[in-house]
């Protein structure tokens, strides 16, 4: 077992092993609710949970659950947070809910929530699955919420549209209008725009990365960083 | 690189990548200027706007990527790209259109994937999906030859329209255009209409518009030249202009006033121009012999299917790249016995 800090647990989550850019997990609820950035918003935060649940659960558990059934006990726990989840949005949230649909319930076949369970949660403390199933999740959230963002931006000319679905009344002013709707490039908003957006975002981080290794270290011991593929 | 052998009577055949792509835009010549003939000066503003668009990505994504200009710039094919691209695009689109096409085609279809040589699908058509997708409303714009006539659209009012994408002052877009063949059949069959109303409609030639025939007429005559000079085999125009024309046929003959007749399927639309020179693309395209006929029955298949029933009145760009993506599972399932060799060819 591999025992590293707390910060790596967190730069793992939101960078090196990012669950969207790195690990590719997840990539149906990452490409389908991908449209606006509240609809993203909104599936990233049900995800978040999710994940802190299930890794505290599991870690909980994990000295008690023989290895033979520990599958079958994840998804039992997986099920569980996402059905609770899926209460709570429908009934504080239920606009969102119904915008968001099937994809709600869907978390649960997240093989990044799956994954993280058996790879980490399974075998670290308490505290430190919680946190790796925060930095997952808000990375997680952060690759959609950017995949969003650019999707909204170019394929209807707004960003925060619906705002008040997830933040209330208040949240109506939040709409900002870059230009009319009718110019919107509507392929942005299509499936083929989400596979574009999630290829651009790869090729920028893989070339923030390129960077990064090419500049001068000054700490004595460098991290071990993925090879950059060809951006 | 090309390789001098002088000792035997070798025959040079002397052709190179920039050779067989000059032949190719000749071979377009005739087509396309039988689509101004009838489109208007649109189709030459297209031509030459896509053309210079194409190249200039072109040139941009390869000092980008550090390689010499020259040499990739030389081999023309991102001129026959843009060509390709501005046959497919109404004569008045406006000019954002051109640019959003040939930068799909050129950045993300030809160059992200390795540049040429290396990209999966053919770029012309990725471009013109893109913008077929994403801008319905000005891809379904064709000027009507009578309209533009009577309008008597100069060169000049022709690039205001396309920079501006406002008509000149007194005209409106229903006034120049008219629906294309497919067009007006899909919805004259949706209303209830039958094949037979349509078809004896005054713009109907023998088979389809009057100006389309011409077009794939002189498309085909530009096909058969190169055919006959070997730029292009015969399998893949031969069987998706044959595969077309069968489904259509059984469908014709089992109902007649539901199905249009196998010479409108063939000469509408982009299917000879689609047949000779965008299923043709030696990159995209299957490469062995039987490889090759497979290609182009599923191409012919898929545009009938996608024309009949989908939800697009054209469908050989998609079906062109649909059939891309199987292109390296039929070569792989195809390959050729190699002589002197028994059974499956493998070794």
């Amino acid at each position: 077992m591999i025992t590293s800090g707390y910060a790596d647990i967190i730069r793992d989550g939101l960078w090196t092993n990012n669950p969207g850019l790195v690990q590719l997990l997840g990539l149906c609820p990452l490409l389908a609710i991908s449209g606006t950035v509240v609809n993203a918003l909104g599936l990233g935060l049900a995800t978040i949970a999710t994940l802190v649940i299930s890794n505290t659960l599991v870690s909980l558990l994990r000295e008690h659950v023989r290895p033979e059934i520990r599958i079958p006990v994840y998804v039992l726990i997986i099920a569980s947070a996402v059905t609770a989840i899926e209460l709570v949005m429908n009934a504080w949230f239920h606009g969102l809910f119904l915008v968001l649909g099937i994809f709600i319930p869907l978390i649960v076949t997240n093989c990044a929530i799956i994954g993280r369970a058996e790879a980490f949660a399974s075998r670290n403390s308490v505290p430190r699955a919680a946190v790796d199933g925060l930095a997952m999740g808000v990375g997680f959230t952060g690759v959609l919420v950017a995949i969003g963002a650019l999707r909204e931006v170019v394929g209807q000319g707004t960003l925060l549209d619906n705002a008040q679905l997830l933040f209330g009344e208040w949240g109506r002013d939040l709409r900002i209008e870059i230009f009319p709707q009718e110019h919107g490039f509507l392929l942005a908003l299509l499936p083929p725009g989400a596979f574009l957006a999630m290829g651009l975002l790869i090729a920028v981080k893989n070339l923030i990365d390129a960077r990064l290794e090419a500049r001068p270290v000054p700490t004595a011991a460098p991290e071990p960083k993925p090879a950059p593929t060809q951006s | 690189m090309r390789f001098r052998t002088r000792t035997s009577p070798h025959m040079v055949p002397g052709h190179s990548v920039g050779s067989l792509m000059r032949q190719v835009l000749y071979a377009l010549i005739p087509g396309t200027l039988a689509m101004a003939w009838f489109f208007g000066w649109g189709v030459l503003v297209n031509v030459v706007l896509s053309v210079l668009f194409a190249v200039m990505f072109e040139a941009l994504m390869v000092t980008l990527r550090r390689r010499p200009v020259g040499v990739t710039l030389g081999d023309s094919s991102a001129v026959l790209a843009g060509w390709l691209f501005a046959l497919a695009i109404p004569p008045l689109a406006p000019v954002w259109v051109l640019l959003v096409g040939t930068g799909f085609a050129i950045v993300v279809a030809k160059h992200l994937y390795g540049g040429l040589g290396y990209n999966p699908f053919n770029p012309a058509m990725v471009g013109y999906v893109v913008v077929l997708v994403s801008f319905p409303r000005e891809l379904s714009l064709w000027p009507s030859p009578e309209g533009l006539a009577e309008a008597s659209f100069t060169l000049w009012q022709t690039l205001q329209t396309t920079l501006t994408g406002r008509l000149p002052d007194g005209l409106d877009w229903d006034a120049v255009t008219r629906a294309s063949p497919l067009d007006m059949m899909r919805e004259a069959l949706v209303s209830g209409q039958t094949v037979h109303e349509v078809t004896r409609s005054p713009v109907f030639g023998s088979f389809s518009q009057t100006e389309w025939e011409w077009a794939g007429n002189l498309f085909l005559l530009g096909g058969i030249w190169l055919l006959y000079r070997r730029v292009i085999t015969w399998h893949i125009p031969v069987s998706m202009l044959l595969s077309l024309a069968t489904i259509a046929g059984v469908f014709w003959v089992l109902d007649p006033d539901q199905f249009a007749s196998p010479a409108f399927h063939v000469f509408s639309g982009a299917a000879i121009i689609g047949a000779f020179f965008i299923a043709t693309d030696p990159v995209s395209a299957a490469t062995t012999p039987l490889g090759r006929v497979l290609f182009g029955i599923g191409i012919g298949i898929l545009t009938y299917i996608i024309r009949t029933w989908g939800g697009y009145p054209d469908g050989v760009a998609f079906a062109v790249l649909l059939m891309n993506m199987v292109a390296p599972t039929l070569d792989h399932y195809t390959r050729p016995r190699i002589f002197g060799h028994s059974g499956d060819g493998r070794g």
